[in-house]
């Protein structure tokens, strides 16, 4: 289960949050990102996002 | 499910990925070059400044096609508005051009399909395939169908995201002080210099600088990047740039043409950037420079080194751990004194108070330094404020 919620207003699509990600748990497909089950919710994403695109569910 | 084959498939048609592709081609290797977006070089997620030197040592001859901006220096400057200038008369290996990358880029993957590597667009790797615990290739999405690219050879090329290196289970996962977030503005009606680069340091961009890269016709590259861990709550990038755009009369009458991300990474390298049957090159493999997070010449570099080790391998059929560790020793011979450094650099620089900073710059400028670059600015600071380079003072 997803537990990040992507606000695609702001999301650049740099893909800073895939290169970050301690479980490798996300994918950025074109311009959707998919987070897969290995996702734990720990936040690095939420915190490093330049335009604060990304939140917990 | 539609399956190609072929001696080495390269991931990501960034400098790394096409100087790869370009050597691995020369070296007689039947290659593929896969790049997930519709267009190599775009969008882009850089601030476009090189130096110049590293060009002719990786085979790339300077054009005017992908020249921007033919930079005279570059300003180091203070929050409190201390200025140290390099001329390029002092910073020749320092100072250089400002890029388009999507032309650059475009003129490095058409270098390796000249060479003869096949390029694949809108090919996104998805998995590395395994047969007997051997890679043997890896699955893809092209144009929207499930594929199979089936080599003797992964060259990952995929930048800061590094994920083919993981899915081969070598671990490029970041410290959070080994990560920049960076945000940067295209922006118009602005007042700077038209041929210096600009970099600030200090509490304006926390671990990190804030940069204004001029493109021509009063357009520049400003953006900035903050260290991970100083990082707090999302969106912190954009607000010390904004922030730092507001209070520059200089640039608050401007206006952005385009908005763009990126991360880079800043520590040494990866522990070891080979495995049997892959190889990871520039971002990917974390090389890049730790203090400046320019990696485009470090890409370059070891995309060289990785075509041409692997067209060694390619004469004997061997591309084991060890047959490939070659690349790992030419990267290392080249690089990596002056990443561990530099990575030094950069964590004390992270720990240093506007006021220290403002005196380190009115040194540096102040003092004779013949020949301006990270580590002769270095020994300057170890002369004056041994404090600041303690810990790596052998280095210097």
């Amino acid at each position: 289960m997803c537990l990040m919620k992507v606000n695609y207003d702001k999301c650049l699509h740099c893909g800073g949050c895939v290169g970050s990600c301690p479980k490798n748990a996300i994918f950025l497909n074109d311009y959707v990102l998919e987070f897969n089950d290995d996702c734990n919710g720990c936040g690095r994403c939420v915190k490093l996002c330049p335009v604060a695109a990304l939140s917990k569910e | 499910m539609k399956t190609y084959q072929c001696d080495v498939v390269v991931v990501g048609a960034g400098p790394g990925g096409s100087m790869a592709a370009r050597y691995c081609a020369e070296g007689g290797m039947d290659t593929i070059l896969i790049e997930k977006k519709a267009e190599i070089g775009a969008p882009l997620r850089c601030a476009e400044g090189v130096s110049k030197k590293w060009l002719e040592e990786v085979g790339i001859t300077p054009d005017p096609v992908w020249i921007r901006g033919d930079m005279k220096g570059a300003v180091i400057k203070s929050p409190q508005g201390t200025t140290f200038q390099l001329d390029e008369s002092k910073a020749g290996a320092e100072v250089g051009y400002v890029l388009e990358r999507h032309l650059f880029d475009k003129a490095l993957a058409r270098d390796a399909a000249e060479a003869g590597a096949k390029i694949m667009l809108r090919t996104s790797a998805t998995a590395v395939i395994r047969e007997e615990g051997k890679i043997v290739g890896i699955k893809a999405r092209s144009m929207g169908e499930d594929i199979e690219i089936r080599a003797k050879v992964v060259v990952a090329a995929d930048g800061y995201e590094s994920q083919v290196g993981r899915w081969a289970g070598i671990d490029t996962t970041l410290k959070l002080s080994d990560i920049d977030s960076c945000i940067q503005y295209r922006m118009c009606n602005i007042d700077v210099l038209p041929d210096y680069c600009e970099f600030v340091i200090g509490s304006v961009a926390p671990g990190g600088y804030v940069w204004i890269f001029p493109k021509g016709n009063g357009i520049a590259n400003v953006g900035i990047s903050v260290a991970g861990q100083l990082c707090t709550k999302g969106a912190d990038a954009k607000y010390y740039l904004d922030k730092f755009i507001a209070e520059d009369p200089r640039l608050n009458k401007g206006q952005c043409l385009e908005i763009m991300g990126g991360f880079v990474s800043t520590c040494p390298g990866l522990d070891c950037a080979v495995d049997d049957n892959i190889v990871l090159v520039g971002d990917a493999a974390r090389i890049i420079d730790p203090i400046t997070g320019g990696g485009i010449c470090h890409a370059c570099r070891t995309g060289m080194y990785a075509g041409k080790v692997l067209s060694e391998c390619f004469k004997t059929g061997d591309y084991s751990k060890k047959a490939l560790m070659p690349y790992e020793k030419m990267w290392r011979d080249r690089m990596e004194d002056k990443l561990f450094r530099n990575w030094m650099a950069k964590e004390k620089l992270a720990t240093l108070d506007d006021e220290t900073i403002d005196e380190l710059i009115k040194m540096i400028a102040s003092a004779d330094i013949k020949e301006v670059n990270v580590y002769n600015l270095l020994k300057a600071v170890k002369e004056k404020f041994p404090k600041v380079v303690e810990g790596f003072e052998d280095l210097i």
